[in-house]
C-alpha cells in the first residue's frame, strides 16, 4: 500500500490562529524538527495537525534520545510471547496462561498534582495490562521522593500515596509490593513508578495492530474533558519555577469509571468481536488512533464530533490532545457494533462509532463534515527524529578502603541509626494504605518476603482460584550505585531484581524497566543513560532474563539539577507450587542461620557509610553475573526442596540489616557469631556485597554441607531465638527497642508539622 | 446452602466472597447484576465489598436506593438471612436492615491489616461455629468502617446482644482504642439486627479462609452459616 496523495487542504476554523514560529516553540519542536513536519506535509500545517506532530514526536511518545539505546537490551526467550512495543509485555507461564505486565512513570504529573498524577499513573498502567486481555492481578510501585527535611516532601509523600491507594483500591486489584526512597536528587522531581501484572490465556491476546478496509472504529469509556491537554509536552521537558501553572496540565482519574471499562471490555473480549484495542494513554486520541493505524499499514477517517464530549464548545484540537482518562479505542468485526454497545451500555459506558479504517495510509479528521486535518501516517513514524545524543562515560570511582572507614563508636546505636533512616526504615504506614489482600490470592506480602507472591487463578478471567502456581513480582533499583558507576549499578539493578524474585523460590523469567532519568541533551547523562543500560544488557543476557517492557522518563531535572539515574527494575518470576516458597520471616526459634554468598565487607556507596559517616563514595559493589547466578541457582533449588525456612537476600545495609529485617518480621530474635578472623567488623555486618542471601534453616549442617558441594560459599554464623538480637562480642539489642525504631520514623514523620 | 452474591457497579470482593463459599459447600453461589429485582430464591443473600457507585455521595447510599436491595429488603423482613460485607455493610446500613452508621475511619486513611476480633456471641446463624470470647484474626480493607450509633442504640445492642464482633488486642482484651483499626465506637466491628437474621461486618472474613492466603479464621463463618441453612 502506498500513502495516497491529499486532495484538498484541511478548512480552517473559525479562530484558528496562524502557525507562528512562537507556537511552534510552544509546541517543544525545535526548528529542524518543524522543517521535517513541513517536508511531509507539502504545507503550513493547521493547529490539530501541529499539535498531533508535537505529541507523536515528543521525547514521550516516539523515545527519540533513547530508541538507539533501547534496542541493546535482550527481549527474546522462548518463554517471551511479546516483547517491548505492545502496550505491554507477555510472557509464557505454563498451562496456557500468561503474564503480562509492564511498569511506567508517572514522575511529572505527580510532582505538580501528587493525589491525581500518581492515581492517573496507576489507572494508565492498569489499562495498558488489560487492554491486551489481561485480568490484572497485582499492582507495585517504585516511589523516589526528595530529602524528608525539603518543605515538599512530606505533602506529596501523603498524596502519592494517597492517589495511588485511592485508584488500585477502587480498582479491587491488590498492591502487593514495591519500594521507596528518599534523596535530596529528588526535591524537585520525584518519581512515580508504576507496573502492573497480570494474567490472561494464551490464546486470547489482544494486539493494537488494527486490520479490515471499512471496519469501525470505535471509542469506549469516559467522555472527552479538556483535562490533560499537551501532558506528553509537559512530561518532556525541565521543570522550572513556574512548574506549578502547569496543574492544568495534569489528568483526573475515576477509578470508579476505570472499574466499569474493566469489566466491560474483559466482558467483550470474552467474545471474538474485537479485531485490535487501544487504550488512550499519554497524547490521547492521537497517539491511540495513530498506533493502530500505523501498526495495520491503514488509514483512518474519524469524525472528532462524534467523539463524546464532556464540556461544550471543544474543538479538534482539544479532543485530540485531551489526556482524559479511562478511555478506549477498538476496531470491531463489521456488524459487532450492537452486540458491543449492549455491554458498554449495561456498565453504563459511552460507546461510539467514531470512525473506520481505510486504504489510504493517511489520517483525515473530519469536524462536522469538514475535513480539518490530514496527514500521511507513515512518514510520521519513519520520519520522526531520532537522535544519536552525544554522551561520555561515568567513569569508575577508585575503590573504598574498608579499613579507612571508621568502625561505630556505639555499635548498638549504629543498627538502630541504620533501621530508622528513612530508606531502611518501615514503610508500613504507606502499604497498610493499599489493599494487598483483596482477591485472596496474596501469599507473601509487603515486609513478608523479598518479592510479593501472588496464586494465579485457575481461570484466567474468572475469579475462581485453584491452582498451585504463584507469581513472585518485585521492583529494584539502587540509584546511589547508578549514580557513582552506571553500568555497574545498572548490572546491579537487575541482578538485585533477579535475587528478590530467586529468594522466594521462584523462576526470574522477565523485565520490564522504567528509565528515570535527567536532560539527554547533557552528554554526561546521556552517558549515564548509555552506561546503565550497557551494565542491564550484560546482567540481563547473563541471566536469561529479557526485557518484555518499559518506559523511559528523561527531563527529570529542576533548574539543571537531575535526580539521580534510576533504572527501575521491575521483574516476574513463577513457581510451580506456592507450597513450596519462602517467606523472609523469622518466626520460629533453634533455626540456624547460614550466610550464603561472599563477604569481603565493601563499603564503597554503602547506606552505613551514608548514614554513619556522612559520606557517599567510591566504586559501588561490583557484580559478579556468573557467581550471581550459581549462588541464585543454589539457594532456589533449596527453597523448592523445602530445606529453607526463610531466605532474605542482602542488599541495604548488608548482614546485620537483613537479619534485623528477617527478626522483626517473623517476631523472633537471634544471635550470631562473626567467623574467625574478621579484620573489620563493620564492614563484615555493614558491607554490601553483592550475590549474597541469608536462610534460615533446621539443619545448618546440611545446608553449608551442599553449599560446599555446589562450590557456594557458606557460612554457619547462628541460631534464631531469644528477645534480642546479638551478634556476639559486639551488640545486643532488644528486639522491641529496635521495632520502635524502624516502625515509628515515617508515621512520627508524617504526622509531624511541616 | 443456595447463596446469592449481588454485584454492583463498583464491587469488587464479589469475587473473594463467592470463593469462600465455593471453598465450603462446593458450589458456587449465584451473582446477581443489581438492577436485577426478580432473582431466584436463596437461603443466604451477600452483600459484598467494594465501591459500590464509586462511593460517591456517601458509601453505600446509592446501592441501598437499587432495585435489587428493595427485594433484599422485602426478602429480609422475611426472615432471608443477609451478609453485608464492608461496603455491603454501609450498604445494609444505609438500606435502613441495621442500626446505625459507618464513618471514615478516625485516622482519615485508608487501612488494610489484620486485626484481632473478639466473637461477642456464638447465638445466631452466623457465628455459630465460633465460641463466645474466642479471638479471631481476620484483614479489614476499608476508608470508612467507624461505627456509629446514638447513646440509646448503642445501649440496646449491647443488652439484645446485638453486637457480633468486636476489635480487640491478641489475648482478647478490649483497652483504650489498642486494635481498634477505625476509631469505632465501643470497638465495634460488626452487629446483627434484632432477629439476627442480618448481621453486617466490616472485617473480611471471606479473606481468612485458607492456610497460606491470610489464614483460615474465617472459614468458620461460612461454614456455620452452612450448618444452619441447608
Amino acid at each position: 500500500m502506498t500513502v495516497a496523495p491529499e486532495k484538498n487542504p484541511p478548512v480552517k476554523l473559525p479562530n484558528e490562529p496562524a502557525i507562528t514560529p512562537q507556537i511552534v516553540a510552544e509546541h517543544g519542536l525545535a526548528p529542524d524538527e518543524y522543517e521535517r513536519l513541513l517536508k511531509i506535509m507539502g504545507r503550513t500545517p493547521t493547529m490539530v495537525e501541529l499539535g498531533i506532530f508535537s505529541a507523536m514526536w515528543s521525547e514521550h511518545c516516539s523515545y527519540k534520545s533513547s530508541k538507539v539505546w533501547l534496542k541493546k537490551l535482550p527481549t527474546k526467550a522462548p518463554w517471551v510471547i511479546q516483547g517491548p512495543g505492545e502496550n505491554a509485555g507477555v510472557i509464557d507461564i505454563g498451562d496456557g496462561q500468561a503474564a503480562i505486565f509492564k511498569m511506567e512513570s508517572h514522575n511529572h504529573p505527580s510532582y505538580i498534582e501528587p493525589y491525581q498524577g500518581a492515581a492517573t499513573g496507576v489507572g494508565g498502567i492498569l489499562r495498558d495490562v488489560f487492554t491486551m486481555g489481561a485480568r490484572p492481578v497485582a499492582n507495585l510501585n517504585a516511589l523516589r521522593f526528595g530529602d524528608p527535611e525539603n518543605a515538599k516532601t512530606r505533602h506529596l509523600v501523603s498524596g502519592v500515596v494517597a492517589g495511588i491507594a485511592g485508584y488500585g483500591n477502587c480498582m479491587g486489584i491488590p498492591t502487593v509490593g514495591g519500594e521507596t526512597n528518599f534523596h535530596a536528587a529528588y526535591n524537585g522531581n520525584i518519581l512515580v513508578n508504576a507496573m502492573t501484572v497480570g494474567v490472561a490465556a494464551t490464546d486470547k491476546i489482544f494486539y493494537a495492530a488494527a486490520a479490515g478496509i471499512g471496519n469501525p472504529m470505535v471509542y469506549v469509556g469516559s467522555r472527552t474533558g479538556r483535562d490533560g491537554i499537551h501532558g506528553a509536552t509537559m512530561s518532556s521537558t525541565e521543570f522550572n519555577e513556574d512548574s506549578e501553572s502547569k496543574r492544568p496540565t495534569v489528568q483526573v482519574g475515576d477509578p470508579f469509571v476505570e472499574k466499569l471499562l474493566l469489566e466491560a471490555c474483559l466482558e467483550l473480549m470474552a467474545t471474538d468481536a474485537i479485531i485490535a484495542i487501544q487504550d488512550m494513554g499519554a497524547a490521547g486520541l492521537t497517539s491511540s488512533s495513530f498506533e493502530m493505524a500505523a501498526k495495520g499499514g491503514l488509514g483512518l477517517v474519524m469524525e472528532l464530533d462524534k467523539v463524546p464530549m464532556r464540556e461544550t464548545g471543544m474543538n479538534p484540537y482539544e479532543l485530540m490532545l485531551s489526556e482524559s482518562q479511562e478511555r478506549m479505542l477498538m476496531v470491531l468485526k463489521p456488524g459487532r457494533e450492537d452486540e458491543a454497545r449492549k455491554i458498554f451500555e449495561k456498565w453504563e459506558l459511552d460507546f461510539a462509532v467514531i470512525g473506520h479504517l481505510t486504504d489510504t495510509e493517511r489520517m483525515v479528521l473530519t469536524w462536522h463534515g469538514d475535513v480539518v486535518g490530514n496527514i500521511p501516517i507513515p512518514p510520521l513514524v519513519t520520519e520522526a527524529p531520532m537522535y544519536e545524543r552525544p554522551w561520555t562515560l561515568t567513569p569508575l570511582p577508585a575503590e573504598l578502603d574498608a579499613a579507612k572507614v571508621p568502625a561505630p563508636e556505639d555499635w548498638k546505636a549504629s543498627l538502630l541509626t541504620l533501621m530508622s533512616c528513612p530508606d531502611l526504615a518501615s514503610k508500613a504506614w504507606i502499604w497498610h494504605q493499599y489493599d494487598h489482600l483483596i482477591m485472596g490470592n496474596t501469599a507473601i506480602r509487603p515486609q513478608g518476603g523479598d518479592a510479593a507472591l501472588v496464586r494465579v487463578p485457575a481461570a484466567p478471567q474468572g475469579t475462581k482460584s485453584a491452582g498451585h502456581k504463584g507469581l513472585a513480582m518485585t521492583s529494584d533499583c539502587t540509584p546511589r550505585y547508578v549514580q557513582a558507576h552506571p553500568e555497574t549499578g545498572g548490572r546491579q539493578a537487575v541482578a538485585e531484581a533477579w535475587r528478590n524474585i530467586t529468594a522466594v523460590g521462584a523462576r526470574p523469567l522477565a523485565v520490564t524497566d522504567n528509565m528515570n532519568f535527567g536532560n539527554p541533551q547533557k552528554p554526561e547523562i546521556m552517558g549515564q543513560f548509555a552506561g546503565a543500560i550497557m551494565g542491564m544488557a550484560e546482567a540481563c543476557t547473563a541471566l536469561d532474563f529479557p526485557v518484555v517492557s518499559g518506559n523511559v522518563s528523561l527531563y527529570n531535572e529542576t533548574e539543571g539539577r537531575p535526580i539521580l539515574p534510576t533504572p527501575t527494575i521491575g521483574a516476574v518470576g513463577v513457581i510451580d507450587d506456592i507450597a513450596t516458597s519462602a517467606g523472609s520471616r523469622l518466626d520460629q526459634s533453634g533455626l540456624a542461620l547460614v550466610l550464603i554468598g561472599e563477604t569481603k565487607g565493601w563499603l564503597g556507596q554503602s547506606i552505613y557509610l551514608r548514614e554513619l559517616h556522612g559520606r557517599e563514595e567510591g566504586a559501588p559493589p561490583p557484580v559478579d553475573l556468573a557467581v550471581e547466578r550459581r549462588n541464585g541457582d543454589f539457594v532456589r533449588g533449596q527453597i523448592v526442596g523445602r530445606r529453607v525456612h526463610a531466605c532474605h537476600d542482602l542488599s541495604d545495609g548488608g548482614l546485620l540489616v537483613a537479619l534485623a529485617e528477617m527478626c522483626l518480621s517473623g517476631g523472633t530474635g537471634a544471635c550470631i557469631k562473626l567467623p574467625q578472623g574478621i579484620a573489620a567488623p563493620h564492614a563484615y555486618l555493614y558491607g554490601e556485597d553483592q550475590g549474597r542471601y541469608l536462610i534460615a534453616t533446621d539443619d545448618g549442617g546440611a545446608l553449608v554441607e551442599a553449599a560446599q558441594k555446589a562450590g557456594v560459599p557458606a557460612v554457619l554464623l547462628g541460631y534464631s531465638g531469644g528477645p534480642n538480637i546479638t551478634v556476639d562480642g559486639l551488640l545486643s539489642v532488644p528486639l522491641q527497642e529496635l521495632r520502635n525504631a524502624h516502625e515509628d520514623w515515617l508515621p512520627g514523620y508524617m504526622n509531624s508539622a511541616a | 446452602m443456595k447463596a446469592a452474591v449481588l454485584v454492583f457497579p463498583g464491587s469488587n470482593r464479589e469475587g473473594d466472597v463467592a470463593q469462600a463459599i465455593e471453598l465450603v459447600t462446593g458450589r458456587r453461589p449465584q451473582m446477581v447484576w443489581h438492577g436485577d429485582g426478580d432473582f431466584e430464591k436463596v437461603d443466604l443473600i451477600v452483600v459484598p465489598g467494594g465501591f459500590s457507585y464509586g462511593d460517591y455521595l456517601r458509601c453505600g447510599a446509592m446501592a441501598a436506593q437499587s432495585p435489587v436491595m428493595a427485594e433484599v429488603k422485602k426478602r429480609a423482613a422475611q426472615g432471608v438471612p443477609v451478609l453485608g460485607i464492608c461496603n455491603g455493610f454501609q450498604i445494609v446500613t444505609e438500606a435502613g436492615l441495621l442500626p446505625g452508621t459507618l464513618m471514615r475511619n478516625s485516622h482519615l486513611k485508608f487501612v488494610c491489616a489484620d486485626v484481632h476480633l473478639r466473637v461477642e456471641t456464638s447465638q445466631s446463624l452466623f457465628t455459630n461455629r465460633y465460641q463466645a470470647g474466642q479471638v479471631i484474626k481476620v484483614p479489614v480493607a476499608h476508608a470508612e468502617g467507624n461505627y456509629f450509633a446514638d447513646a440509646d442504640t448503642m445501649k440496646r445492642l449491647e443488652d439484645r446482644g446485638q453486637i457480633a464482633f468486636r476489635y480487640c488486642g491478641p489475648d482478647g482484651s478490649i483497652v483504650d482504642g489498642r486494635g481498634n483499626p477505625n476509631g469505632s465506637s465501643s470497638n465495634i466491628a460488626g452487629v446483627f439486627n434484632d432477629t439476627k437474621t442480618v448481621l453486617g461486618l466490616m472485617p473480611h472474613p471471606e479473606n481468612a479462609v485458607e492456610p497460606m492466603f491470610g489464614g483460615t479464621d474465617g472459614k468458620a463463618l461460612f461454614e456455620g452459616m452452612v450448618e444452619a441453612l441447608s
